[in-house]
């Protein structure tokens, strides 16, 4: 018999509400709250360990409460692992996503979670696990662990699967490549496709956009002569050296270089480590791609007030949108920090 | 680019995939030249590759003074 682990917040443990809320990670033998459920359910697998962690705990030591948990996953034997359902409780549905994520990436076995289309665990967390769409409250708790077991089922004795839509969860943006049965070529599809587009009839695209999120549209400068304007790129422009180690592809790491005093990035001195280009002209001449002497005779003629005495620089190639919103995120401290009133980015 | 957007910091993005950067959510762009070479061709003499380089930069600076109240292409001449 294979085996499978739940995770679950206090409340669910029964230990209390939000009084409750900071209680630390522990984990216990067998079945508590939900376990039992979904134990009772689960074809292919029993439930062997139930961890329990306040919502709280979670949500202000996310780390602390990740580390610990994996510790007490360490020496235990588990081939799935399950977390909530977290209804429409957003702490909830973010721990079981934080949870589920880090499980998924120490120990490699499929993680299931349910939460309501409005937590925020949702957006959060559906590129990275598989979250099945859970009713509002625990009035729905059956049927949204029968909807996490039976998936488990099929995962466990490796059944084939639909795609996120067929089987119910949260569609995560991966593609997979697929033998259609009545092996229709792409070329024909697309046709049929556009045949219906053009005469005004539904058809439904193999590769659907995802819903935009959009950021409002920050404030004009007033007096760009008195700006302080900072370059950035995500050319993979950077010294020669690439001090701090940024990434070809898939970057994780950014930096920040000084160009006090300098009128240009001299080849030689600079270049670009980005994977996703072909670099000789960038390492000819690195101001085609971070336009360092442009910039600088617009301060020298007063265009702008000031050129910000750093630049800015990442890979944008194969870098997740997480990742990049982060990386972002720790630049802007900066900026804020050290005046800086607007961004050129430059990006290849 | 959206979060230092999001964070009220006025940007402009030079892309050359100017498609992209709008589906992504840039609000105020400029188009460049290409992708290895966003702001000068090396087929072209110094010279042309830095009045573009002059021009396109100076476009995406006036886009920063640019009241706009929808997503943005800033025109360039060169």
């Amino acid at each position: 018999m294979k085996k499978a682990i739940l995770y679950i917040n206090q409340f669910f443990a029964g230990l209390g509400g939000e009084a409750k809320a900071d209680y630390a990670p522990e984990i216990k033998n067998g079945l508590v709250g939900p376990a039992m459920e979904l134990d009772k359910i689960l074809q292919n697998a029993e439930v062997t360990h139930t961890v329990i962690c306040g919502d709280n705990f979670m949500g202000s030591n996310t780390e602390k409460a990740v580390e610990r948990i994996l510790e007490f996953l360490e020496d235990k034997e588990f081939d799935i692992f399950f977390a909530g359902p977290a209804f429409q409780a957003g702490r909830y549905g973010s721990a079981c996503g934080n949870i589920c994520k880090a499980v998924k990436e120490k120990f490699g076995v499929p993680v299931v979670t349910a939460m309501h289309e409005e937590n925020p665990g949702v957006d959060m967390f559906k590129k990275d696990i598989v979250i099945f769409k859970s009713g509002k409250s625990a009035a729905s708790m059956r049927k949204d662990l029968n909807k996490m077991a039976q998936f488990g089922d099929k995962v466990l004795a490796g059944e084939k699967l639909g795609t996120a839509e067929e089987e119910g969860y949260f569609i995560r943006g991966i593609r997979h490549q697929v033998w259609l049965e009545d092996e229709v070529p792409a070329s024909d599809r697309v046709v049929d496709m556009l045949l219906k587009k053009i005469r005004g009839e539904e058809f439904i695209s193999e590769l659907p956009i995802p819903e935009l999120d959009r950021v409002p549209i920050a404030e004009k400068i007033e007096e760009l002569s008195k700006a302080t304007i900072a370059l950035v790129t995500s050319g993979g422009i950077v010294p020669v050296e690439n001090p701090d180690r940024i990434q070809s592809a898939s970057a994780t790491r950014w930096g920040r270089y000084n160009i006090k005093g300098m009128d240009r990035l001299e080849s030689g001195v600079y270049k670009t480590i980005h994977a996703g280009y072909d670099p000789a002209a960038a390492d000819a001449d690195p101001n085609v791609c971070l336009p360092l002497d442009a910039m600088r005779a617009y301060e020298n003629e007063g265009k702008i007030g000031k050129l910000h005495d750093y630049f800015y620089t990442t890979v944008g190639t194969g870098t997740t949108q997480a990742e990049a919103a982060r990386m972002a995120n720790e630049m802007v401290e900066y900026f804020k920090n050290e005046g800086v009133d607007a961004i050129v980015l430059t990006s290849t | 680019m959206k979060e230092i957007e999001r964070a009220g910091i006025t940007i402009v993005q030079m892309a050359n995939l100017i498609p992209v950067a709008k589906t992504v959510g840039a609000n105020r762009m400029v188009p460049t030249i290409s992708i290895p070479y966003p702001l000068g061709d090396p087929s072209t003499s110094k010279e042309e590759q830095w009045k573009l380089r002059y021009h396109r930069v100076g476009v995406a600076l006036d886009a920063l003074t640019t009241d706009i109240k929808e997503q943005t292409v800033f025109r360039v001449k060169i």
